[in-house]
């Protein structure tokens, strides 16, 4: 199955309908979806796949960043394992030649996000900065947002998270701990987004390009991950997105992901 | 002065309300068995609230498993009963008269246990009102864009409906119940349920208008019911599931279903009670009529269905399309084809076939193969995810199996219980049938009728005070 099909071009000008829009700059509402308030910060991230080295480093960071419960081999073999950003695998060239390619694979904080309407309790809804917000509190456990993510991204907590010393004196404590029966996912490391703000506001100034850093993005030794203000066009992550190997993931679904993929080969799945 | 009629109610009574006065073991014995498998049950959902919905053998991407899929299953069960009574009644099908009441309280216990399914589904089922809009200090709403609120909606409006429609035709007969009780708590029971009918022609005109408005109101409830729970499925963008034509399809189906159920139970009722002489040979003729017509018609929106699926080449939807037709789902979907489509049409086509037997030993594969296809929606698209690194696989637990199998015991305890304290036909509804027929209105119950109702006087129904 060729994999090109998951790539579409980051920036289309006009939609089927003549509208103007972008990746960037989304409209403010379109059908069920509220997309912000213009002039607003558009947190968004850019992964250079031709970086990337599938060391897995991204993946670790975010669960020590993010309090994530390891579930262990049996529950890891049932496909329960938690992980907010994994690493997909595709294979380029045919055997002999073939190349491992990876692709990090996290929320996708879409603009438009399909998670958003079907929540019964408002559990999961569009922040005024374009993150995807969980409210844990709120989670029934319907499961209804997880099934509708075309990227699967989205865990569920099937038991109640267990620690067990010495994992208990690491947790971080600036997120909470998910009860069993919640869903989760990938929040950009918001504590850190509201963290910086807040400093920044100790300051009386704007937050900084690169001032917020994911645990993902501070702990890749390629720097294959930018992270910032998709609305500010001199971000790093604004730069990234202009490239010309600039992709959404299944862009045709209009999505608006904020996570940008940079990537300037071919691509195929692995062979079936 | 004593008319035939009244001689001929009298007859009418004594063998439709006579049998609750007598014990009847097998019905104990059915009662206590089922009320068993309500145990497990019961048992299986305590369990797993104590231990995390983790017990289940659900995971990511199948994240809705048999619980959903018995949810869409009871619900279209459902629709057994109010729907059906009520369209035949709406058309003023006398044949209907033998067979509303026992559809109409398949219709309530099935929605009661598929209301419940929905809820063993959660994760945090301590929590399920946050999805009710009540008042709260906080100005905290549920969603009104989600299906599953709408859901609740649905099903509530359903509930409280086929409820009432259950009830108030239930009125005559728990009257006449009551008065031939003795004085003790069953006449207080039934005294109750009667609502002091007295009979009078004030009381009938209300009742009969009543049930008119009912019967017209819950058609719509009832067709929007399975409508919204294809929506659950269809406004999604998950492949395999968003289809514009779920919404007719799923109603179709419940409808094929709960006509299936609706076979087997009127052919339990007519050996296991002796009421040949009421659900006869023409009411089942006619059932399964209308049972083949439902298949066909299920035939048509499955072949419609897969076929632009298959046609567009849309590569994710084709995807789950290959597994369901050539993949790890190929052998429960053929199945599913042969018992709802192959079987009924051959069986049913000819006249020997609609008889009681054969009518509920095809409803039994109707009833496999419907849950197969809501089994066959869920399972499959879920496990076929657009990004082809988390394609999972699902095997349910012991749990979501105990609680599926017992569930069958919670409705067949319910119904058990109901056929032992009320008249599972409604007795003043087949005295009139007899009375159109005797004066030659319509066409009468053809082979109920006693020889001696000939007269046409008027049956003042129960509460004869």
């Amino acid at each position: 199955m060729q994999l090109r099909r998951v790539m579409q071009p980051v920036r289309r000008r006009h939609d089927a309908l003549g509208r103007k829009i972008s990746a960037t700059k989304p409209a403010k509402k379109t059908g069920w979806y509220n997309l912000g308030g213009e002039g607003m910060t558009r947190w968004g991230m850019a992964i250079d796949l031709d970086r990337c080295t599938g060391c897995e480093a991204c993946v670790v960071a975010c669960a020590a960043e993010n309090n994530i419960q390891t579930v262990g081999e049996e529950q890891a073999r049932e496909g329960r394992a938690m992980h907010w950003l994994r690493i997909e695998r595709y294979y380029e060239g045919d055997f002999p030649n073939v190349r491992t390619r990876f692709m990090p694979v996290l929320c996708q904080q879409c603009g438009a996000a399909p998670c958003e309407p079907v929540c019964p309790v408002y559990a999961t809804y569009h922040n005024p900065e374009g993150l995807n917000a969980m409210v844990y509190s709120r989670c029934i456990g319907t499961r209804f947002c997880a099934n509708n993510c075309p990227y699967t991204v989205r865990v569920f907590n099937w038991f109640d998270a267990e620690f067990p010393a010495p994992l208990d004196s690491q947790l971080n404590p600036d997120v909470s701990v998910r009860p069993g029966g919640v869903m989760e996912k990938c929040t950009f490391c918001v504590q850190r987004i509201v963290a910086g703000k807040d400093e920044a506001a100790q300051e009386e100034r704007e937050v900084a390009d690169g001032e917020v850093k994911t645990a993902c993005q501070q702990s890749c030794p390629t720097k294959a991950i930018a992270f910032g203000d998709l609305e500010d066009a001199d971000s790093e992550v604004s730069r990234w997105a202009e490239s010309p190997r600039a992709f959404s993931l299944l862009g045709d679904l209009d999505t608006r992901p904020g996570v940008v993929y940079l990537s300037g080969s071919e691509w195929r799945a692995p062979a079936e | 002065m004593t008319t035939e009629s009244q001689r001929s109610a009298a007859v009418l009574d004594g063998e439709l309300l006579g049998r609750l006065d007598r014990r009847r073991p097998g019905l104990l014995v059915g009662a206590l068995a089922s009320g068993a498998l309500a145990l497990v049950f019961f048992s299986c959902w305590g369990y797993q609230i104590a231990n995390g919905i983790g017990v289940t053998g659900l995971n990511r991407p199948v994240f809705w498993g048999f619980y959903i899929i018995n949810f869409v299953f009871w619900i279209g069960i459902s629709h057994a009963g109010t729907l059906i009574s009520a369209i035949l009644r709406v058309t003023n099908a006398e044949w209907r008269r033998p067979v509303t009441r026992s559809a109409e309280a398949i219709t309530l216990f099935a929605l009661a246990i598929g209301g419940l399914f929905p809820l063993i589904h959660l994760g945090r089922v301590a929590i399920f009102y946050y999805m009710i809009p009540y008042p709260n200090s906080r100005m905290l709403w549920p969603n009104f864009r989600s299906p599953l609120v709408w859901d609740i909606a649905a099903i509530t409006t359903y509930i409280i409906g086929s409820a009432l429609y259950l009830f108030l035709p239930l009125i005559p007969d728990a009257a006449v119940m009551r008065d031939r009780a003795a004085a003790g708590l069953k006449k207080r029971f039934y005294a109750l349920l009667a609502l002091g009918w007295r009979g009078t022609a004030q009381q009938w005109h209300s009742l009969e208008w009543g049930i008119r408005i009912l019967a017209v109101a819950i058609i719509p409830v009832a067709v929007s019911v399975h409508t919204i729970v294809s929506w659950d499925f269809a406004m999604t963008r998950t492949p395999g599931w968003k289809s514009t034509i779920f919404g007719p399809y799923f109603v179709v189906g419940a409808i094929f279903s709960g006509i299936a159920v609706l076979m087997i139970a009127l052919a339990l009722l007519r050996r296991g009670l002796g009421l040949g002489r009421f659900l006869t040979d023409r009411v089942f003729n006619n059932l399964g009529l209308l049972f083949v017509t439902m298949s066909l018609v299920w035939g048509y929106f499955t072949f419609a269905e897969h076929l632009t699926v298959w046609y567009s080449g849309d590569l994710s939807e084709k995807l789950v399309h290959h597994v369901l037709l050539h993949g790890d789902f190929a052998a429960p979907f053929w199945t599913m084809v042969v018992v709802n489509l192959v079987i009924p049409v051959a069986v049913l086509s000819f006249p020997r076939g609609r008889r009681p037997l054969p009518t509920a030993l095809v409803g039994c594969g109707v009833l496999v193969g419907m849950w197969l296809e809501r089994f066959l929606i869920v399972v499959p698209s879920l496990s076929t995810p657009r990004l082809a690194y988390s394609i999972g696989d699902y095997m349910p637990s012991w749990v979501e199996l105990g609680i599926m199998i017992g569930a069958v015991g919670v409705f067949a305890c319910l119904y058990f219980t109901f056929t032992r304290w009320l008249p599972i036909v409604s007795v003043w509804e087949m005295r009139e049938g007899w009375r159109h027929g005797a004066r030659g209105e319509g066409e009468a119950t053809s082979g109920a009728a006693p020889t001696s109702a000939t007269a046409a006087a008027p049956v003042p129904g129960g509460g004869a005070a």
